[in-house]
């Protein structure tokens, strides 16, 4: 090998997974280069194949899967046709993968330095002494708190943010030439976001490691790579330098990406004061056993209005929620419905009080019942609070399915498992609708779908909104789903409300500083913003320490 | 930590309760079998005089409840009463019966001491064994070895006891005299000699208790084998073997540990058609010899025996599961 071959090459790479006793297409041909020390992104929506690319460019397939044509050649090594054992000398010594959830991608039953030197001393790179003093460095280098003490804990004693960060030192314990990271930062809150993507940033730099980051966060990978591909469906859509990208994307489906955030509600008039909220949470703290979560939360929220509820997880969005629902009945203050009391413990509530306040859940998957059919699934609501039976059962149940644009001859008689992410989030919305509730709360309803689906999804909540008056609790991290549909924000951390008011005047400065500090975590398109944003914060003010300074 | 001994405690608690309600149970199901004590040890030619003798001099004369009363009384002090079988004996021939010899605890010790040694051996060859092929098994998951070790494990414990015993002897002690048929052990032997007379029926039970182990231990690993972290061991480039041995066993100990504990008290409790092949003088046949001649204070001192060994080890093996459980361990 040369000193200008590349180090990975990919070539015609095709993947296929089992189901229903045949092998189905997941990667249809794919093919490309990385040279040392390049970082190249890999983004497309869920299903694209991003992963299980990424875990093909290591020689692996997950159980079900098999490469059926292609070439994988890292340093001169065809990985698609090396023994097992050829595979594992490479793997963690000079190819190493960054999981998407650190909290599950480490062993539970084992202190982070010993999963850390387990592959220095396995792969004979280095003793278990150096290793660890190694790890050690690394901790520091990746600006862990007490690098010399955390890696003695186990995995379940230190927060996400940090484990992803321990991740990526373990991966780095061998000085591999590529690493894989596989949405790093996915699963984190965006301050703490930040902080990760800098340490990776600085320490694939520093040691001049080659990387694929999979992400399907644009303005992530912006700030991340030297050069994206962008998949559809397991096909190839393009491939360029990340500035050439951003500027200008070639093909329909980049650019529709990039136009994604562009859904944008009309602000609505001021709220008068004398109106009376649909929901007012007036002064509520609540415990889970001894350990207090909310301390003394009130907001309103008015007929008609989207309030979002914004902050890190933790923060006590949903906590507020259950409270609202009374799942969880406060300890202090009380929940007006419509100027009247609520009991506190939903089991005390009424038939009517009950159906005034609905919920749309995060994961639509978990959510509804594998084993009942689109039609019983909201069937159920419609006979329990409405008392409908028989035919007129049935003809709520298809105007509610033509409310959520699903056909309902072709949809009333699906399982669950027969539909996609978005439309099962949009049975979540039909049942929550079976009730006739004024006010529905939406827990991080859109977290788990791709960009475009999710914009479907809020196009959908807005369309209803105005049809039927509804009012909104949306709990979400996401500040760009708080820009295109709130008309309020609530801002929560530690469980306190730290700000709230109407949206463009949270949006606007002056902010209370957590809310300027959440602000401008959220990546940005520029590929510069990172860099900016670290030289204004200065290197030792980023995330988590900005966080922990308030 | 604190949390741990608060466990224990209210096990034990509960424990005693449970003891105390299996006490009145077998009491009260004794006394619902036909016939008693005295009738069971004369026979049908009974003159109705001397079945009246023996009631009176055992005090079966008395009604349930006061007889129950007596009992646990004498039990809360730590007597367990005397076999009606053993006083019986002694007077028939002549003497009287010592409290010593005739006392249920010292019918029941040695006894004990031998079903715990059997347990023991059995425990010792069995549990290291079966978590090995179970091992092995999730290893080479769908091989022909996994098949083979399936099938084996399966015949043994679908096979009845007795019948795992005899073909034991026939290859073991028959066709290759390695090791003694009996398992006449008695008090004073040396530890080889009784370790090779125990051998036998240890190895019989082993076969008995070796599926239910081996399967649980291979579905335990092979559960967690599709979880990240087993995932991430191997994506760096850890071999199978230490992935499942390292990775994967730490986190399936505790439904292991549960069903090592229940097999364990099956030992204890279960094992009387062993002990019968074998002539072994353990807990078990004296249970079934109590039973039958109503001798009610052995039947409930191995009932109280039997239950403590069950709360014992359920008890033993939650600490267990507790102890190999770092989020428990160690909290946050």
């Amino acid at each position: 090998m040369s000193a200008d071959d590349p180090l990975l090459s990919v070539k015609g790479l095709k993947i296929e997974g089992r189901s229903d006793e045949t092998w189905n297409p997941i990667i249809n041909g794919a093919s490309f280069d990385l040279q040392k020390g390049e970082v190249m992104g890999l983004i497309g929506e869920s299903g694209a194949g991003k992963s299980t690319m990424g875990l093909a460019a290591m020689g692996f397939t997950r159980d079900g899967c098999r490469i059926s044509a292609g070439t994988v050649m890292f340093d001169g090594v065809d990985l698609v046709t090396a023994s097992a054992a050829d595979k594992r000398a490479l793997l963690g010594s000079r190819i190493a993968y960054v999981a998407q959830s650190a909290a599950a991608s480490f062993n539970p039953a084992h202190r982070l330095i010993d999963q850390h030197t387990e592959g220095p001393t396995q792969h004979n790179v280095m003793s278990r002494a150096e290793s660890e003093a190694d790890g050690i460095e690394l901790y520091r280098k990746l600006r862990l708190p007490n690098p010399e003490e955390i890696g003695f804990r186990y995995p379940h004693q230190v927060s996400g943010g940090q484990l992803q960060r321990a991740m990526t030192a373990m991966a780095m314990a061998c000085r591999p030439e590529l690493i894989i990271f596989d949405e790093p930062t996915t699963a984190l809150d965006v301050t703490t976001q930040i902080e990760v993507l800098a340490s990776i940033r600085e320490i694939v730099e520093e040691y001049n490691t080659a990387a694929i980051y999979i992400t399907h966060d644009l303005a992530v990978v912006a700030q991340m790579s030297d050069k994206i591909k962008v998949m559809l469906k397991g096909d190839e859509v393009e491939e360029a330098d990340t500035r050439t990208m951003l500027s200008d994307p070639k093909e329909e489906y980049t650019k529709s990406l990039w136009a994604v955030r562009s859904f944008q509600r009309p602000s609505k008039p001021a709220v008068h004061t004398s109106a009376t909220p649909v929901i007012s949470v007036q002064n509520v703290s609540a415990a889970y056993g001894k350990v207090p979560v909310l301390h003394d939360v009130s907001f309103d929220i008015h007929e008609g209005r989207t309030v979002a509820v914004v902050g890190e997880s933790g923060s006590g969005k949903s906590t507020a929620a259950r409270c609202i629902t009374g799942l969880l009945p406060p300890t202090q203050g009380h929940i007006e419905f419509d100027g009247q009391m609520m009991p506190l413990d939903y089991r005390k509530r009424d038939r009517m009080q009950l159906r005034q306040a609905q919920m749309i859940y995060q994961m639509a998957d978990t959510a509804l019942n594998p084993r009942k059919t689109i039609g019983e699934l909201i069937g159920r609501p419609v006979q329990f609070y409405m008392g409908l039976t028989g035919n007129e059962k049935r003809r709520r149940v298809e105007h509610l399915l033509e409310e959520i644009e699903l056909e309902p001859t072709q949809y009333i008689n699906r399982l669950p498992s027969e539909l996609s992410g978005g439309q099962k989030q949009r049975i979540g919305i039909a049942r929550a609708l079976a009730a006739e509730p004024k006010f529905i709360i939406c827990d991080e309803v859109t977290s788990a779908l791709d960009q475009l689906v999710a914009e479907g999804i809020l196009r959908l909540l807005a369309k209803l909104q105005d049809e039927l008056n509804l009012s909104y609790m949306f709990i979400t991290h996401d500040l760009a789903t708080v820009k295109s549909i709130a008309d309020e924000v609530v801002v929560m951390k530690d469980g306190r409300v730290i700000e709230q008011g109407p949206k463009d005047d949270m949006f606007t400065p002056p902010h209370h500083p957590y809310t300027d500090l959440l602000l401008s975590s959220v990546p940005e398109m520029d590929p510069d913003w990172l860099t900016n944003l670290l030289n204004e914060r200065g290197v030792d003010n980023i995330g988590d320490a900005a966080v922990d300074k308030m | 930590m604190a949390s741990i001994l608060r466990i224990i405690a209210q096990r034990l608690a509960l424990g005693i309760l449970t003891l105390f309600v299996v006490s009145i149970v077998i009491f009260a199901a004794v006394n619902m079998l036909p016939g008693d004590f005295a009738q069971a040890i004369l026979g049908q030619g009974a003159t109705p005089e001397a079945i009246k003798a023996i009631r009176e001099d055992l005090g079966l004369d008395q009604p349930p409840v006061t007889r129950y009363l007596q009992w646990l009384a004498g039990a809360l002090q730590g007597d367990l009463g005397n076999s009606f079988a053993q006083a019986n004996f002694a007077s028939f021939a002549g003497t009287t019966a010592t409290a010593n010899s005739a006392s249920v605890a010292a019918q029941l010790g040695p006894r004990f001491e031998n079903t715990m040694f059997l347990a023991g051996v059995t425990a010792v060859i069995a549990v290291p064994f079966s978590i090995f092929l179970g091992i092995l098994a999730a290893l080479y998951r769908n091989s022909v070895f996994d098949r083979f070790t399936n099938i084996f494990t399966l015949s043994s414990i679908s096979s009845p006891e007795f019948f795992l015993a005899y073909i034991l002897i026939l290859f073991l002690a028959v066709l290759n005299p390695l090791l003694p048929s009996l398992s006449n052990i008695y008090e004073g032997m040396d530890f080889g000699d009784r370790l090779t007379k125990t051998l036998l029926p240890a190895l019989t039970l082993t076969l008995a208790v070796t599926a239910q182990l081996m399967r649980m231990t291979r579905a335990a690993i092979i559960n967690l084998l599709a979880s990240p972290y087993i995932e991430m061991a191997r994506l760096k480039g850890m071999s199978p073997m230490r992935v499942i041995v390292k990775h994967a066993l730490p986190n399936a100990l505790a439904p292991i540990i549960n069903v090592i504990a229940l097999n364990l008290a099956y030992l204890i409790t279960g094992v009387v058609v062993v002990e019968v092949v074998f002539v072994y003088p353990g807990i078990g046949q004296l249970f079934v010899d109590s039973v039958k001649i109503r001798d009610i204070p052995v039947v409930q001192a191995c009932c109280l025996l039997f239950a403590t060994a069950y709360i014992l080890l359920n008890l033993t093996a939650d600490i267990m599961s507790i102890i190999s459980n770092p989020r428990l361990r160690h909290p946050k």
